[in-house]
């Protein structure tokens, strides 16, 4: 095998399960890889090389027992930090939790050991999963592999850039807001956030409960498809998962559903245009003139809510995250400051959670503190509830006309680092188009659309009704395969090489 | 501190002479179910401190709760007994505030949407124009966990000023609790205290009776606090209110809201005012001091819990439900004394001695009531007393006392050697019938045997034989004592009374 980080998940899987290439061999040339790109990239906070070569090791044995394999048996995959392993630290990308082991696993990760997938590490992450940049962390700011300048989308930017950096074939990241298909437009990836309830939050460390959601990256709609498979399923120790079997994407992703010929599209009228630039307008409109091509109907569909989605969800994620980010105190685990002997528990808690938590977390608690306080939460919180109703209202009537949605997952291509930093505003504005089916809570893609300004990656962005989530892997599938056509190979073919041989 | 002075009190009967007492009692149960609120941890009590803990209960990072259906089971069966409506919907919310004993820093609980609302509980009082029945309202019954515990330790006094250390057990962080709510309570005011004392009475064998606690308000599985305002007679809007907390007994009840009406009375008589406030009750003077004084009202930002789903009960599930809800212990009572024909007072002694259960049971083996209340108030409860252990839990069956008394009437045994029995069931030699075959315990009922005994002992104290001779019979229980002692109390002493007079008069 010549370079075994250039092989999609399935290639890799297929090779393993046949004996051309052990499991080690591949996590070690992944091990690799990581050690002569981390320094440029920063897309890890932790990786354990014994630990890593142990987990492909036990794959290797259960393929020479007679063991059966899964799919994705000896995949190497980077883990955003935001979920619970045995034998890692797990930070949050914050200082609070500095040093903190947890003492169990997420179901995530005991479905990834159950299907002999290869944790290589953790990935950097904006502080709690708050912010679009990953320059939000407590450990290091990540770079876009595309242009070392450039932010790689957030929260799940340590994720997005190591598959984009091929330190990784796959990676999971959580989608609150966007933080998974934001990250997976700017650097050139598939990205998928799954209907809200389909992959279990049990040892995801909650942002905002009613909005997490975990999901899958990688470099094709197939591998996406069948790490969604792994990662899915219903779980009894997370009362909001889904008890219903997961929607079959891994055939939807095999085109093994039909294409998109009859196929109706409605390209959302509000998440267009204005804001968006047009190197992103214009690789969206060769997307839907593509679609249109391959027989898909195309038509246009209003969504007023979607206009209030931003303030909404900035409303209901802070008030959720200061509920859920109040155990940070400084009692049981992590960090603990002020306790010198003379202070007492508030003021121990208080002093921890000054210095532990970053600016914009301490924002969106003090967002969130204030939006539920008696006298605000009606006008608030409240509110926020009605315009969620309200956006659910317009996804499902558009569902009853449309198969999918279809938007530019981003209003912009990557932005340099430190470009938004001091302006929150204008950071969280590069969610406007993945907010809203956060708040319905529906299946969306972000797909790779080609370069647009500064020869940057533009992602389109697919969306599904609730537990239809192979619309978006057929649709998703149709198009990676008629634009690769067009472009004569994957998207990621034009990334620059990155410099290696830096040790980490 | 703002806090009124509380050394001086208004005698309770001025206090209610002028003011109009409201209360609101609020029960904390702590339900018996196997395992936690939201996680699979085991919740009996006593366990090493932090042993029945998890990821869910401790609040660690990720972990998710998922809502225990036994104790939603439980939940509406208390709100069926109290005749509440079960709402087809309902939602946990959390209570956001700070503090070690809340792992999450929050406690899930019902918050506007409770499972059960809108039901009633009778009392009776006794006055002294005899007992009164009396109809309170219930707001509302809701589902919560209960906290984890903290120890101060290092002072002298056991609070937290003063403390050198603090130590937290989570064992009891996630137990379920349900929280009985009443409406407001306005009675005759003289009334007051003892309608809160029975109010807890009555609401606390419910509970016994429906098996979903075992309401020990000395183990904090049953806690009590009573919200007290009082008003000037007259007027109708309420006053300020104040609510005491740690009261940990029934009788405790009583006191605490006696004190607070006394107290109240003086400051609002000395023209000050009511502090809305935490207090804090004394067991050992009967007395209520002010807790943490807020700089303002804590805003516990309640929102809904969005980690669990709402709680949905089916209604043919509720239905079903209804049907295992046990007879009140109101009624229960009223029909068992009229069939045993008991005073109010012997129901009393019965009911405080926690042994209506099992003298219900003996009697439906077929023992006669007045025998088997003799046994379980006399003999049992006072080995109960000095062992310190409840009735219930000792050692011995209805089924044994049914054995015991019908060894009794057949003569077989005598009370001297039914305590002995009882002793020997207790202490684990087996059932009645083993015991008196190993300990030998069988009443002596050959004639033969009894009268030489009794010619022993006529023929010791002649003087004695004189007087029965004489006419005079209850000399003869000299002679009975002797010949009990002679046979080692294995004897009928009726029968022996009669042997002597039938001797000592020649037939």
């Amino acid at each position: 095998m010549s370079d075994l980080t250039r092989l999609d998940a399935s290639e890799t899987a297929a090779a393993v399960a046949a004996g051309e290439v052990t499991a080690r061999e591949v996590a070690g040339a992944h091990l690799d890889r990581i050690e002569q790109t981390d320094e440029a990239v920063h897309a890890f906070v932790h990786v354990d090389r014994e630990l890593t070569l142990a987990a492909a090791d036990a794959v290797d044995a259960a393929r020479a027992s007679g063991g059966p394999l899964g799919p994705l048996a000896g995949v190497p995959l980077a883990l955003k930090d935001v979920f619970t392993m045995r034998g890692a630290p797990t930070t949050c990308g914050s200082k609070i939790l500095d040093g903190w082991r947890p003492p169990y696993d997420a179901t995530v990760v005991e479905r990834l050991r159950d299907a002999g997938v290869v944790v290589l590490g953790k990935t950097n992450m904006d502080e709690f999963a708050m912010g679009s940049s990953t320059e939000n962390s407590a450990y290091g700011v990540t770079h876009n592999p595309w242009n070392l300048e450039r932010i790689p989308g957030g929260s799940s930017g340590g994720s997005s850039a190591a598959v984009a950096a091929r330190q990784a074939p796959l990676a999971i990241g959580t989608d609150t807001g966007g933080s998974i298909r934001q990250p997976a437009a700017v650097t050139g990836i598939v990205g998928v956030k799954p209907t809200y309830g389909a992959v279990s939050r049990y040892g995801l460390v909650a942002f905002s409960s009613s909005l997490d959601q975990g999901g899958p990256f990688a470099r094709s709609v197939l591998d996406a498809a069948l790490l969604h498979e792994v990662m899915a399923g219903h779980d009894p120790r997370d009362a909001t998962s889904i008890d219903a079997p997961v929607p079959p994407v891994a055939a939807a992703a095999r085109g093994e559903l039909g294409g998109v010929d009859g196929l109706k599209v409605g390209v959302v009228t509000q998440l267009q245009g204005e804001g968006y630039q047009p190197g992103v307008q214009a690789r969206f409109d060769e997307v839907v003139q593509l679609l249109t091509s391959l027989g898909a109907d195309v038509v246009e569909v209003s969504c007023p809510s979607f206009d209030y989605a931003l303030p909404a969800y900035y409303l209901i994620a802070p008030s959720e995250c200061s509920s859920n980010l109040a155990r940070f105190d400084g009692m049981r685990y992590g960090l603990r400051a002020g306790d010198d002997g003379k202070n007492g528990v508030e003021q121990v808690m208080a002093i921890t959670r000054a210095e532990g938590f970053g600016p914009e977390v301490k924002r969106r608690i003090m967002l969130g503190t204030y939006a539920l306080s008696a006298g605000y939460y009606d006008a608030y919180y409240g509110q926020a509830q009605k315009v969620r109703t309200l956006i659910r209202r317009d996804f499902e009537a558009a569902y009853r006309d449309v198969d999918v949605l279809l938007s530019p997952t981003t209003p912009t291509v990557a932005f340099p680092i430190g470009e938004r930093a001091d302006d929150p505003v204008a950071m969280y504005k590069a969610d406007l188009a993945t907010l809203p089916s956060s708040l319905y809570g529906g299946p969306a893609m972000s797909l790779p659309a080609g370069l647009g300004d500064d020869d940057l990656p533009v992602g389109v962005q697919l969306m599904a009704a609730v537990q239809r989530d192979e619309q978006v892997y057929r649709v998703g599938a149709a198009l990676e395969s008629a634009l690769q056509e067009r472009w004569g190979g994957p998207l990621l073919d034009r990334i620059p090489e990155l410099a290696t041989g830096g040790a980490a | 501190m703002t806090t009124p002075s509380s050394d001086v009190l208004m005698s309770f009967e001025d206090a209610i002479a002028t003011f109009d007492p409201v209360m609101g009692l609020e029960v904390h149960v702590e339900l018996n179910t196997l395992t936690k609120m939201f996680c699979g941890c085991p919740t009996e009590f006593g366990a090493a401190p932090n042993t029945q803990v998890c990821p869910v209960c401790l609040g660690l990072p990720g972990a998710l709760p998922v809502v225990n259906q036994k104790a939603v089971e439980s939940a509406i069966r208390i709100g069926l007994a109290l005749g509440c409506s079960i709402a087809p919907w309902s939602r946990f919310a959390r209570k956001n505030y700070f503090y070690p004993d809340m792992p999450k820093d929050f406690q899930t609980s019902q918050y506007d949407e409770p499972i059960a609302f809108n039901g009633a509980l009778d009392i009776v009082v006794e006055t002294d124009d005899g007992p009164q029945s009396i109809t309170l309202g219930i707001e509302r019954a809701h589902m919560e966990e209960d906290t984890g515990k903290i120890s101060h330790l290092g002072g002298a006094t056991g609070r937290i000023h003063g403390a050198d250390y603090s130590l937290i057990d989570y064992n009891r962080a996630g137990v379920p609790l349900i929280e009985i709510v009443t409406k407001p309570i306005e009675v005759e005011p003289a009334l007051a205290p003892a309608v809160a004392r029975a109010y807890v009475t009555e609401l606390r064998e419910l509970i016994v009776a429906l098996g979903v606690s075992d309401a020990h308000m000395h183990q904090g599985s049953m806690r009590v606090d009573a919200n007290l305002s009082l008003k000037p007679r007259g007027r109708a809007e309420f006053g300020t209110r104040t609510e005491t907390k740690n009261v940990n007994s029934i009788r405790s009840v009583e006191r605490a809201v006696r004190f607070e009406i006394q107290r109240q009375a003086v400051v609002l008589s000395s023209g000050g005012t009511i502090v809305q406030e935490t207090r804090h009750f004394h067991e050992n003077d009967g007395s209520t001091t002010s807790g943490r004084v807020k700089e303002e009202a804590e805003d516990y930002r309640y929102f809904p819990e969005p980690d669990l789903t709402p709680v949905a009960p089916d209604e043919a599930w509720v239905e079903s439900l209804r049907a295992t809800l046990p007879e009140s212990p109101l009624l229960r009572r009223a029909r068992i004394r009229e069939e045993w024909g008991l005073s109010e007072h012997e129901m009393q002694s019965l009911i405080n001695a926690g042994a209506l259960d099992l003298v219900e049971q003996t009697v439906a083996l077929g023992a006669d009531p007045a025998d088997a209340r003799k046994w379980w108030t006399g003999e049992i409860a006072r080995i109960s007393n000095e062992r310190g252990l409840d009735v219930a839990v000792l050692p011995i069956t209805p089924a044994d006392v049914h054995r015991i008394i019908v060894l009794t009437s057949d003569g077989a045994l005598n009370d001297k050697l039914a305590r002995q029995v009882i002793e020997g069931v207790l202490a684990g030699e087996g059932g009645p019938d083993e015991v008196v075959a190993s300990r030998g315990l069988a009443v002596v009922s050959d004639d033969g045997a009894l009268l030489e005994a009794i010619d022993a002992a006529l023929a010791a104290q002649p003087d004695v034989a004189d007087k029965i001779r004489d006419g005079k019979v209850q000399a003869a229980g000299a002679i009975v004592g002797a010949v009990m002692k002679a046979t080692a109390g294995k004897a009928d002493a009726a029968r022996v009374r009669e042997l002597i007079l039938r001797r000592v008069s020649g037939a």
